[in-house]
Parts: structure tokens; C-alpha cells; sequence
């Protein structure tokens, strides 16, 4: 029965990671097309939702070409390596209480090491890919998602500090008084910014790109191996937006509606957020992006520890 | 850093704005009558055609696409015994139309004529002819020009005067 219940919640959770990253590039093309005064993809189905499965069919009949001077199999693994560790961190999410599929007492830490990991599917694409972009774009990748990886851990000890835990259920539990974002409202701050570099997304998207890079690290990646790179930047979007729930908004916690739907609401409007800022921000220049997270960000991470700390020490 | 701020802000607020697109093959743009699409023939009032055969066009043309040839019929009018527009060359100038002297050749604001088929787009004089004078409805070349046509002879055209005797010495 509890392996039953088990299979049920692993098959939940990885499908609908899967399938809300899916649908998130429709809902991103809409969000996008709504704010710059446009309709965007409204012809296939209703309100165009089956422009998901007509990319998808269209992927799939992509001729799938590997570069005769690629590393062959690097090439081929550094796409699933990417998505893999994108979808590894869902497992310590806790969607509701119980619903968790490992309820790790370093939930936490498993989380941040995975991200870090994730890193390596973008270098190794770029480096196999034998090209000039696609390896100036694993660089910056690389270094970008090092300078922000240093200051997303520490964002995030002043959530542990409050908790007392890495364990991502008893950080929820111990918001049930007052969300994180309140008193760790530098932390959440910081936390979003370090989440936008790590899924590379559209201010910090400098490893692709367009404008200078072609597309930077998958330059070469055609058909489906494209296809997981584009999907695991989804995934990895609702992977930070459902952290962000977790760690500064109450998780599943909130009146009169079931844990779950309170966690998928609050994470829809982080996504949503994403998007908006997407539609809102330009790219910045790569020595700004650097400067930006050691000379800023990572003084002010180390500040709010050094102060969450002190108040934490002298209430108790 | 407010900016930034700013500028998300604002462009949430675009949320409630109306949108720009037209929903094109339910909602048809309007289109100025000189917008230069399809291209047509045209007739003067009284029928008859009004290209002279001239080249004119032809010559015109920057990517060649008009052939055409000559003809005179039994009243002394030329017309183009063939009228060839290559469509799929056009790239819609309005030169063809600029060069002509009797108004024949025209530019409508039709753009909806694509085809699966290139040789579709080669249209024939039956193809490009009309039976109205397009946008210029009271100009009739051979009504105003000096040529002389059966039913009309010199002198006979508006603003013409009768011809001179010069033989006489009468003023
Ligand atoms: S519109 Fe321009 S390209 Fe087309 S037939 Fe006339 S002159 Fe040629
Ligand atoms: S369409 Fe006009 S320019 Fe062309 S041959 Fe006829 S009269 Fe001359």
C-alpha cells in the first residue's frame, strides 16, 4: 500500500512537472503576446492550447542532426543530463503535506546541489558542440551560474536559520505564524534574482543570447535534443517558482482551499512573474552581470544572514 | 533600480490595453484605394480597351514581368494582342502603372490571389481585363488624343481644334 501510494505520488509529480513545463510555453507565448498588445498562438484548439502538441509533433519530425565534429556522446547526453537534474529538485518539493516523494531532512541542500549540477548539461552541450557560440555560451553559463550559485545558498540561510531545518516540510511548517517573505524579505529578493541567472531566463539569458550568440550553447541542437534544452528551461522555471512558494510564501499553507491548489496557485503567479519580467526587462551587459552578483548581491546575502542571525541569537 | 521597478510596472499595466493585431482572414484590414496590389486592365467609358500596346510598361518594369504584343484593329486602335503578367516576378512597384499614358494598366488594393501552383500566377489578358474604367472613370485616351480612329477624324478630339488649311491664306 505505501509503495502503491508512493509510485502514484512519483508518477504525479514527474508528470505534472512535465506537463505544466509543456503547457508553459504556450502560456508564455500568450502572457508575452498579452503585454506587448498582441494575441499570440490563439488558432490551434481552444484559445490555441493545442499549439503545445503541434510544436511538440513538429519536434519529434525535426530531422535530428548531430554535427560530424561534434563529440558524439557528450552531445547526446549533455541535453538529458540538463533535464534530469532540472527534475531531480521536484522530488523534495512538497506539494501538500504527505505529498512529497522524498522527504529528505536536507531537502534543501539536495535542492542547491542539483541546480548546481544542472550547470554541467549546458557546458558539456557547449563544449561537444565543437562551435564558437555554443562555446562562449557554456563560459558564461558556467561563470554566471558560479557567481550566482554562491549567493543563492546564502539567500537562502536565513530561511534555514528561522526554520531551524533543511527539511523543506518543516520549513513550510514553520511559517504557519508569519510567510518568510516578511522577515526574510532581503533573502526573497535575492533568492528570485539568483533564480532568474539559474534558469538563464530572459534578463540573465546572456549564455543564449540571440543577439550576439546566434543561440548560444545549443546553437548546434536540433529536433528533440533542442526540445529537452527548451523544456528544461521550463522545468527549471517552475522548479525556482515552486521553491520560491515553498521557502517564502507558505508552501501549501493558506485558508479554505486544499493544500495543493494553494501551491499551484501561488506558484502560477511566480511563473507568471517570470514572464512579466521577461516581457518587461533587457538583457544586461556580461561584465554588468558579473559586477552585479559579487560587488551587490553577495554583500547584501552575507548582511542578511549576519542580521537574521544576530535577532534570531538575541530573541532566543 | 526604481526603474526597473517602473518598467515591470508598466508594462503589467498593459494587461488592460487594447490589442493591436487584426485578426486577419476574419477581419480584413482597410486598404486605401491606391494601395498598390493586383494589377489590372481597365476599359475607357464607352468599352472600349484602353491599352495602346505602347511598351510602355514593359520598359517600365524593373524585373521584366509584362510581355506583351502589338495589334491594330479595323478602326486604327492598337491594342496588345497578348497581355502577359507574370506574378509570381511582380514585386508590385506601381511603375508599370506610372509609365502608362492612357490609365490602362492599374494597381487595386486586392492582395488575395496566392496559389499552390507558380504557373497560376502567370495571368493572361482575359485574367487582367476588367469591363469598368478602374479609378479613373471619365478619361477616354482616344476621345483626347489627335489620332485618328474610325468615327473620329483630325481635329475631331476634345480640345482640338480643326485642322489648318495651309494651302490658304484665309486666318
Ligand atoms: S508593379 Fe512593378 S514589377 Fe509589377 S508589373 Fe508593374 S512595373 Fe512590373
Ligand atoms: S498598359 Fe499602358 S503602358 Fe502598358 S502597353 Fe498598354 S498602354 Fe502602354
Amino acid at each position: 500500500m505505501i509503495i502503491f501510494r508512493h509510485l502514484v505520488i512519483v508518477i504525479g509529480v514527474f508528470g505534472a512537472a512535465l506537463s505544466v513545463s509543456a503547457g508553459l510555453v504556450w502560456l508564455e507565448r500568450r502572457l508575452l503576446a498579452l503585454w506587448q498588445d498582441r494575441y499570440g498562438p490563439n488558432r490551434v484548439g481552444h484559445f490555441g492550447l493545442l499549439q503545445v502538441v503541434a510544436d511538440g509533433i513538429k519536434m519529434f519530425f525535426k530531422e535530428d542532426w548531430i554535427p560530424p565534429f561534434a563529440d558524439r556522446p557528450v552531445f547526446v547526453i549533455a541535453p538529458m543530463l540538463l533535464l534530469v537534474t532540472v527534475l531531480m529538485p521536484f522530488a523534495v518539493i512538497g506539494f501538500a503535506p504527505e505529498i512529497v516523494v522524498a522527504d529528505l531532512n536536507i531537502g534543501l541542500l539536495f535542492f542547491l546541489a542539483m541546480s548546481a549540477l544542472s550547470v554541467y548539461g549546458i557546458v558539456l552541450g557547449g563544449w561537444a558542440s565543437n562551435n564558437k557560440y555554443a562555446l562562449l555560451g557554456a563560459v558564461r553559463a558556467a561563470a554566471q551560474m558560479l557567481s550566482y550559485e554562491v549567493f543563492m545558498g546564502l539567500s537562502l540561510m536565513g530561511v534555514v536559520i528561522l526554520a531551524g531545518s533543511f527539511n523543506l516540510s518543516e520549513i513550510v511548517d514553520a511559517q504557519k505564524g508569519m510567510w518568510n517573505c516578511i522577515p526574510q524579505f532581503l533573502g526573497l529578493v535575492l533568492f528570485t534574482i539568483a533564480g532568474f541567472a539559474e534558469t538563464h531566463r530572459m534578463p540573465f539569458d546572456l549564455p543564449e543570447a540571440e543577439a550576439e550568440l546566434v543561440a548560444g550553447y545549443h546553437t548546434e541542437y536540433s529536433g528533440m535534443k533542442f526540445g529537452l534544452f527548451f523544456v528544461g528551461e521550463y522545468l527549471g522555471v517552475t522548479m525556482i517558482s515552486a521553491m520560491i512558494v515553498t521557502l517564502f510564501f507558505g508552501g501549501w499553507l493558506g485558508p479554505f482551499l486544499p493544500p495543493v491548489a494553494w501551491f499551484a496557485l501561488k506558484t502560477f503567479i511566480f511563473i507568471c512573474g517570470f514572464i512579466l519580467v521577461r516581457a518587461a526587462l533587457p538583457r544586461p551587459r556580461y561584465d554588468q552581470l558579473m559586477g552585479y552578483a559579487w560587488k551587490v548581491l553577495l554583500p547584501l546575502a552575507l548582511l542578511n544572514i549576519l542580521v537574521t542571525g544576530a535577532i534570531v541569537l538575541a530573541v532566543h | 533600480m526604481l526603474s526597473i521597478l517602473k518598467g515591470i510596472w508598466i508594462i503589467l499595466l498593459h494587461t488592460f490595453r487594447k490589442r493591436e493585431t487584426i485578426a486577419y482572414p476574419e477581419e480584413k484590414p482597410y486598404l486605401p484605394p491606391r494601395y498598390r496590389g493586383r494589377i489590372i486592365l481597365s476599359r475607357d467609358p464607352d468599352g472600349g480597351e484602353r491599352c495602346v500596346a505602347c511598351y510602355l510598361c514593359a520598359a517600365a518594369c524593373p524585373v521584366d514581368c509584362i510581355a506583351l504584343q502589338a495589334a491594330e484593329d479595323e478602326h486604327g486602335r492598337r491594342y496588345p494582342e497578348f497581355f502577359r503578367i507574370n506574378f509570381s516576378r511582380c514585386i508590385l512597384c506601381g511603375f508599370c502603372e506610372e509609365a502608362c499614358p492612357t490609365y490602362a494598366i492599374q494597381l487595386t488594393p486586392d492582395y488575395e490571389y496566392a496559389e499552390y501552383n507558380r504557373q497560376s500566377l502567370v495571368y493572361e489578358k482575359e485574367d487582367l481585363l476588367i469591363s469598368g474604367p478602374g479609378k479613373y472613370p471619365d478619361y477616354n485616351f482616344y476621345k483626347i488624343a489627335g489620332m485618328t480612329i474610325s468615327g473620329k477624324g483630325k481635329g475631331e478630339a476634345e480640345n482640338e481644334d480643326p485642322p489648318v488649311d495651309i494651302r490658304s491664306l484665309m486666318p
